[in-house]
């Protein structure tokens, strides 16, 4: 399943998308710990699939949590998507 | 087996008995503050129309923005999850379910058993959610059920430049100070907010069999301009603003089977 957590207003579109279908064979679930705020928690998902997911607080506010990992120049790696083994984390912005 | 959906959604609490393929009640009440006293209200007003007891039910389901503070259930299921089982239960070859209440936007996609394959949600934007066409109706002075009817008189469209709900209404109001007809007016707003849905739906991809449910789905206005900026026919099931709880109810019976 694909999970686009985030929202869209007058500015852009702010979503992170989850590919969850690998999740549930990650051991580690690295992107919670490698995330600075703490963004990442690992839900059962309808399906009794445990997924990675973004935690409900953050959902309304991605772009504003996540600029620190996005200075506008020399943009670095971002940590959840350099984290994760699977590729499955992307960012629309 | 008789089983019961509790969707707790942000405005309206939704309760649905469901015995077999058979709809046994449909209650609702406004959540208001207190969203758990609404589901107990709602869920006895379902069980006095289904003349059923709380003992005839198999298993109970929430749903919904507020399904954690249920009181009569533990077993949940998300609103994505809910949105697509209710759907594809009332029309199997739907692939795409756009989800519009009050206060925000779901499009999922599904596959052949209902699964959810992809979703987005937009619960920050008021300019795409149901509550934005009840602030311009109020402010056209035009009852809501009126409104939605208007925008198809419209032979005009009327780009809205604002990117937000707040704007929005600032222009409406400079429209009627222009002496725009109201009917134009209506059409511009609903192209606004399913303009906003529509690239939310793009994100997950829209199939050949849209559906749309929440309570928007009965605001005409508002379907005509989702297919004219989807180039799609879109269909809407019957009461649509219960095929959250209906989801619920199916899940709660799957689950316990
Ligand atoms: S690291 Fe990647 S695959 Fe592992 S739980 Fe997180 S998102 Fe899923
Ligand atoms: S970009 Fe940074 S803050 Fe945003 S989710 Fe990834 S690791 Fe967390």
């Amino acid at each position: 399943m694909k999970a686009n957590y985030g929202y869209m207003d007058g500015s852009g579109e702010y979503y992170i998308t989850i590919d969850t279908d690998p999740c549930n064979d990650c051991a580690d679930h690295p992107c919670v710990s490698a995330c600075p705020v703490g963004m990442f928690e690992i839900i059962v998902d309808d399906y009794d699939d445990e997924v990675a997911a973004i935690k409900e607080e953050n959902r309304k506010k991605v772009k504003y949590d996540c600029a620190p990992c996005k200075p506008v120049t020399d943009r670095p790696p971002l940590p959840c998507v350099k984290a994760c083994p699977a590729d499955a984390i992307t960012h629309s912005w | 087996m008789i089983t019961a959906g509790i969707d707790l959604g942000a405005k309206f609490v939704k309760v649905l008995f469901l015995k077999d393929d058979e709809v046994l009640a449909r209650t609702q009440e406004r959540a208001g503050f207190e969203p758990a006293e609404a589901a107990k209200r709602a869920f006895a007003a379902a069980l006095s129309e289904s003349g059923l007891t709380e003992n005839d039910l198999d298993a109970i389901c929430a749903t919904g923005a507020g399904r954690q503070v249920s009181p009569f259930t533990r077993e949940s299921i998300t609103e994505v999850g809910a949105a697509a089982r209710g759907t594809t239960y009332l029309h199997p070859s739907v692939r795409t379910v756009i989800d519009v209440g009050g206060e925000e936007g779901r499009a999922v996609k599904c596959g052949d058993t209902g699964k959810v394959e992809d979703f987005a949600v937009n619960e920050q934007c008021a300019a795409g959610a149901g509550s934005f066409t009840e602030t311009i109706a109020r402010a056209l002075e035009v009852p809501l059920e009126e409104f939605g009817k208007l925008s198809l008189k419209s032979t005009k469209t009327i780009p809205m430049n604002a990117q937000c709900a707040v704007f929005a209404e600032s222009e409406v109001v400079s429209l009627m100070h222009a002496k725009t007809p109201k009917e134009d007016i209506s059409r511009a707003v609903h192209d606004a907010i399913a303009s906003r849905i529509i690239s939310m739906v793009r994100r997950v991809g829209i199939s050949n069999e849209v559906a749309l449910i929440g309570g928007v789905a009965y605001n005409p206005g508002f379907v005509d301009a989702l297919e004219r900026g989807m180039e799609t026919k879109v269909v809407v099931p019957e009461h649509p603003e219960y095929v959250g709880a209906l989801g619920a109810a199916l899940t709660a019976r799957e689950r316990s089977k």
